[in-house]
């Protein structure tokens, strides 16, 4: 068994906000670099952060390592949560995002990978997850729907293609996307977008000198 | 685009570079001489005899700090990286396309054709700015090296044998560095150039020059390993073990700006002077140990200056360049940019 042709679970959400953000990062690689320094970082500081293992019938996991045999998908979820209830520990994922929830669902589809990962591993159906947003300071609870894990299921598939095609997609500038993007400095969507012809602006240029 | 930070040049000889918390502190003979917090910096560089800690060595490493071992001289030994680079896709790219003659003469074509518009460049702000204090013969010489650069630079773009590539370059130093010495503005005997001399250069404007070469070079060596390209395998200079040839393909677009300008504004603003070059019995000549330190200084002054970028249409800061364009570079080799722009200065 090849264990590379896993999807790591944070290219869902690459994809599912700009399929070329996901391919510069996981096809090109090397300027994953940045990004996953930086998020890796994050998550060390809040995993590093003292915190009570137990408390009122909860467990808490950080940082916790994900797979799915099938699906060929892992990734390491921010938090797990283990509910005492009558019938045993119930799973709950939790994943951190600095910004607000969005009008995409990016960061749904990567928490339900989580959760489709959570249930191969533990056998038990996993019906809800939170994500927790860092500037509203709020909980959004969400529900692993038949809709979600087939948007889940159809991301897996069409990032495993991109990949397996090592092909970058063109850059097509979206001021709103692409302006929030940490990758716009090297994906340069605008300056791409803008010559389509680089040789007939090197003969301009060297004329109007 | 990357933060343009610093890079530190430690040319003590014998000084012990250790990682104290985030900062890095320079001891020489036991004696603290710096402290400098490391998130200000993306390069160390050590001339000579200079020797870090493991620690160091490690911290740099993790945080994308390049650390490279030259000679007193400037001749790069050794350097070390992070795990950073290393776009095997790209690489591969990039050794297709060195190997097809017809792709690889369009990168050249470009690469030369933003070569001779910057030494067109040098001349022409000469012309600009000097005239009327310019003899009417050097006006005249420069004038001629001015158009006859414009010519080849017209020819190189249509041209699509290497060989005939290679050739009008050097057709287009000579035009270039045989009216160089008329760019420089101070009368005296020692530092005037005369003609390109290198390993060893034989007068004090080669020595500069090649001594700031080395600085470019360096800079686009890290340029290229950032980007994710190879810097050995070029497309103008062939494969040679040893040698940075990329680096060189990518050099020969900033020299003019970068080093050649900026040895002429050290001389003719007598920031320099004969009293900071040393004439070996051999008839070598070097740069002391105290002015490297001045043209050190003087580089990474020039690379916080900034210009527009005529291709990315934005204000960037000079040192960023050769990250610009090997990022060009590897846009175009991915498929993104259907040629490679130099960098033209305007």
């Amino acid at each position: 068994m090849d264990d590379d042709d896993f999807v790591p679970i944070s290219a869902l959400q690459h994809y599912l906000y700009c399929p070329r953000q996901c391919a510069l990062i996981h096809v090109e690689q090397v300027w994953a670099e940045s990004v996953h320094t930086a998020q890796g970082r994050v998550l060390h500081e809040r995993a590093d952060r003292p915190r009570s293992a137990k408390r009122r019938g909860v467990r808490t996991v950080t940082a916790m390592p994900l797979a799915h045999a099938e699906l060929r998908i892992r990734g390491i979820a921010d938090v797990v949560e283990f509910h005492a209830t009558a019938q045993g520990e119930r799973a709950v994922p939790v994943e951190y995002k600095r910004g607000r929830p969005k009008t995409h669902r990016a960061d749904e589809v990567q928490l339900c990978a989580q959760a489709l990962c959570l249930e191969a591993m533990l056998g038990h159906t996993i019906p809800l997850g939170d994500l927790f947003y860092g500037e509203t300071h709020r909980r959004v609870e969400v529900a692993f729907d038949d809709e979600l894990r087939q948007l889940t299921y159809g991301t897996v598939t069409a990032v495993r293609e991109m990949i397996a095609a090592r092909l970058t997609p063109k850059a097509v500038y979206q001021a709103r996307k692409c302006d929030a993007c940490s990758l716009i400095d090297l994906c340069q969507p605008r300056v791409v977008g803008r010559h389509r012809c680089v040789s007939t602006w090197l003969a301009q240029q060297l004329h109007e000198a | 685009m990357r933060r343009q930070l610093n890079t530190l040049y430690v040319t003590t000889d014998g000084a012990w570079l250790r990682k104290d918390g985030e900062n890095i502190v320079m001891d020489v003979e036991g004696e603290t001489r710096a402290r400098l917090p490391m998130h200000m910096l993306q390069g160390l560089v050590c001339y000579g005899r200079v020797m870090a800690s493991p620690a160091l060595l490690g911290h740099c490493a993790e945080h994308g700090i390049t650390v490279s071992f030259l000679t007193p001289n400037g001749r790069f030994l050794a350097r070390m990286e992070g795990p950073v680079s290393g776009n095997v896709l790209l690489r591969r790219q990039q050794y297709r396309c060195t190997d097809d003659p017809v792709q690889c003469a369009a990168v050249v074509q470009h690469l030369l054709a933003g070569k001779f518009f910057n030494q067109r460049a040098v001349i022409g702000r000469a012309l600009r700015d000097h005239s009327e204090k310019l003899a009417p013969e050097d006006d005249a010489a420069l004038t001629h090296a001015y158009q006859r650069l414009s010519r080849i630079g017209d020819k190189v773009l249509g041209e699509l044998s290497l060989d005939v590539l290679r050739g009008l370059e050097g057709e287009a130093a000579q035009a270039y560095f045989g009216v160089f010495d008329h760019l420089i503005r101070v009368d005296n005997p020692v530092l005037r150039f005369k003609g390109r001399s290198r390993r060893p250069p034989l007068d004090a404007v080669n020595a500069l020059l090649s001594f700031l070469y080395t600085l470019v070079t360096h800079d686009c060596r890290s340029a290229l390993e950032t980007a994710g390209l190879d810097p050995a395998v070029g497309f103008l200079h062939r494969d040679r073990p040893g040698r940075p040839s990329l680096a060189l393909d990518l050099l020969e677009e900033f020299r003019p700006l970068m080093a050649d300008r900026l040895a002429l504004s050290l001389i003719n603003r007598r920031q320099l002077s004969e009293r900071d070059f040393k004439v070996m019995d051999s008839g070598a000549v070097l740069l002391k140990e105290d002015s490297r330190k001045n043209v050190l200084v003087a580089y990474q002054e020039r690379k916080r200056e900034e210009l527009r970028h005529a291709f990315i249409e934005e204000k960037v800061e000079i040192g960023l360049i050769p990250f610009i364009q090997a990022q060009l570079l590897a846009r175009h080799l991915r498929g993104d940019l259907d040629a490679y722009p130099p960098f033209l200065w305007k």
